[in-house]
């Protein structure tokens, strides 16, 4: 990698992108080890491998651009700015969470932030992303729209039919596909015929980018020529970003469907690595203590958040009973 | 005051929302292309003049997405009216509604609204078994909806513009023999009811239901179609002394239990008429609420009667033979006596 790839990106820039992959990634391997002492009482599916995506996506976006996440959506949710320790007490099932504790782990979110709640249902946040462009653009408020799925939610009619009517009202909105070469177990050779989901995009009439998922400032460079399109009137994209889960699908997953050598191949590509890398021995943009004041910030705030979970009083079991209806405050 | 069909005012209950409101919108398929229906019975015809095809969107056939963008667009602003061509097409948008549109607000902790409306025409009118089903019940059993059905022009309106502004996403069910469109798309064998409707702004209260005829010797509990067919037996009834109390529930959900239990009390007896097949459906819920909160004062056993556990048939006398007809609901009165 050359200094040219910085795009000039400035020192503040990458080590702020850094931070955030790294909190991503540490609070994945902090939900793993509370999941263990059972501290989190549902199964987790983590977002470790693929932070180069959320972050570089989001790094694209404004405050007021909406997200919708997947069933694996805490990337997702840091990336946007749904607070740590909102999502840890979710979490932790406590009434303090981002979804005062009816969610849990697959739909964390908070619209203030822009974070819609995660959309669990494989392939149903596209429609809705499409839904929420056409009233971005209705409503006149410049607002971008990103719908996150896997290569296997690629496969969705709900997708199809988004992509569609996004492609035709010319809307605001950007699918952007993880392809972490698994759907749950299922290798994408099994279940897609093209070499790559991107190139379905011609048949929607909407451009298709494939771009290194693990490259966070080629994620968030491509995320930028497509929100710049987006908001210039002239409609969605589909970014595939080539990514890989460097952990298993959920948490009971023992990863029995792939080869260790594959996932050696694929460590060795980490997205943390490589900006690591980026910062330090390629362009001397930041030095090691540099980069263990980041990691102590990181470590910072995750233990507040988890401290925060912690401490925080659980629902009573009778609020099962409210917001099955907006109830006007 | 103005006489009205149904179809004409939930028109005028859309083009008044839509002056008030600027967020309010239509989306569906074939409701607003020039030289197209207004909808598959209408109700839309006509708005695309006034308001232009950005706020009477048509869209792809896409069931899943027009209720997707619909909830989108609800929880980002907008108030979204989806026109759903045939109430049979709402299976194909499920996910959409049952796991999606019903659950945002709660699985949010309350912290979303999804304030959308779908409308979808019910009801079984010689076309065979996929353009025909009556649905409410598979949407009354999803916690997070609410559920309409309106049976005369005066509340389709003022219910309709309850739904627009509700915070929650509604359902509102309309059959296809009431509705009263006209030319191309008018209905054989429709009843078309026509109603006084206000010209001024009034609303009806979701949740409120409503005795279509005061009787002391039975209640008949209906819903759409099956308030007239309630209507036509109760008549014939009265001419063999037999007095029918007829309730119209106007909204499944929320239910209006108190109206349904206060008659109930008075007549002693229980009859409920659906359009829908008997197993497992509405009218089960309702015999079961009675029979748990009013037992001690029926004076025989409680009876449905509903369309058969087929699904619908196309020829009219097999289909005059699935449906509840006004003589099965005087065979049910009957046996009570």
């Amino acid at each position: 990698m050359t200094i040219a790839s910085l795009n000039n990106a400035t020192q503040v820039e990458l080590l702020t992108l850094y931070r955030e992959m790294l909190l991503i990634r540490r609070f994945e391997e902090q939900c793993n080890a509370l999941f263990l002492q059972g501290k989190i009482p549902s199964t987790l599916h983590l977002y470790i491998g693929q932070e180069a995506v959320a972050v570089g996506v989001c790094a694209a976006l404004r405050p007021d651009d909406y997200v919708l996440g997947t069933h694996r959506p805490h990337g997702h949710a840091l990336a946007k700015g749904v607070t740590s320790r909102s999502i840890m007490a979710e979490l932790f099932g406590k009434v303090t969470g981002c979804c005062k504790a009816k969610g849990g782990s697959m739909h964390v979110g908070d619209m203030s932030v822009g974070m819609f709640p995660a959309i669990a249902i494989v392939g149903a946040n596209a429609p809705i992303a499409t839904g929420a462009a056409l009233s971005a653009k209705m409503r006149g408020s410049g607002q971008v729209v990103v719908a996150f799925f896997g290569e296997g939610g690629a496969n969705e009619g709900a997708v199809h039919e988004a992509m569609n009517m996004a492609a035709i009202w010319k809307l605001p909105v950007l699918f952007v596909c993880e392809n972490n070469l698994y759907g749950a177990s299922t290798p994408v050779s099994q279940i897609v015929a093209v070499e790559n989901v991107a190139d379905r995009a011609v048949a929607y009439g909407m451009p298709g980018v494939i771009v290194d998922g693990n490259d966070v400032l080629a994620v968030r460079d491509v995320t930028r020529t497509a929100v710049e399109r987006a908001r210039a009137g002239e409609g969605p994209s589909l970014i595939e970003c080539k990514t890989y889960r460097l952990c298993g699908h959920s948490r009971s997953d023992a990863c029995n469907y792939r080869t260790r050598e594959e996932e050696a191949e694929w460590r060795d590509k980490d997205p943390l690595l490589r900006i690591r890398k980026l910062l330090t021995e390629e362009t001397g943009l930041a030095t090691l203590s540099d980069l263990e004041q980041v990691e102590a910030e990181v470590e910072a705030i995750l233990t507040d958040a988890i401290q925060f979970a912690d401490e925080s009083p659980e629902p009573a079991p009778e609020d099962a009973l409210l917001h099955v209806f907006w109830e006007d405050k | 005051m103005a006489l009205m069909t149904i179809a004409e005012a939930l028109r005028e209950g859309i083009r008044e929302e839509m002056r008030r409101d600027p967020t309010v919108f239509c989306l569906g398929e074939d409701i607003g292309v020039p030289g197209g229906f207004g909808g598959a019975f209408t109700v839309t015809l006509g708005l695309s003049d006034e308001f232009g095809h950005n706020r009477i969107l048509d869209t792809p056939i896409s069931e899943i997405g027009i209720a997707g963008v619909a909830i989108g667009a609800a929880m980002t602003g907008m108030r979204p009216i989806a026109d759903v061509q045939y109430g049979d097409f709402l299976f194909c948008m499920m996910d959409q509604l049952a796991n999606q549109a019903a659950k945002m607000t709660y699985m949010s902790g309350g912290t979303v609204k999804v304030p959308l409306v779908m409308r979808a025409p019910v009801g079984s009118t010689r076309r065979g078994s996929q353009h025909a089903q009556s649905l409410e019940a598979f949407f009354t059993h999803i916690p997070g909806l609410k559920v309409l059905a309106p049976s005369t022009a005066y509340d389709a309106k003022g219910l309709l513009k309850s739904a627009i502004r509700d915070e929650n996403p509604v359902l509102i069910f309309e059959h296809k023999l009431l509705y009263g469109s006209k030319g191309g798309r008018s209905e054989k064998g429709a009843l078309s009811p026509i109603g006084e409707v206000p010209d001024e702004d009034y609303t009806v209260p979701i949740g409120k239901g409503a005795i279509r005829r005061v009787g002391k010797d039975v209640t008949i509990v209906g819903k759409l179609l099956t308030v007239y067919r309630a209507l036509e037996a109760a008549e014939e009834l009265a001419k063999e002394g037999i007095e029918a109390e007829v309730i119209d529930p106007r909204t499944l959900i929320p239910l209006d239990k108190e109206l349904i239990l206060e008659s109930v009390r008075k007549t002693g007896r229980l009859v409920v008429v659906e359009e829908d097949n008997l197993t497992h459906g509405w009218g089960a819920e309702i015999a079961a609420i009675v029979a748990e909160e009013a037992f001690f004062y029926l004076d025989a056993p409680i009876k449905r009667v509903a369309s058969l556990d087929t699904p619908p048939p196309f020829a009219p006398p097999m289909e005059a033979y699935y449906l509840p007809s006004v003589e099965r609901v005087i065979a049910a009165v009957k046996s009570q006596f």
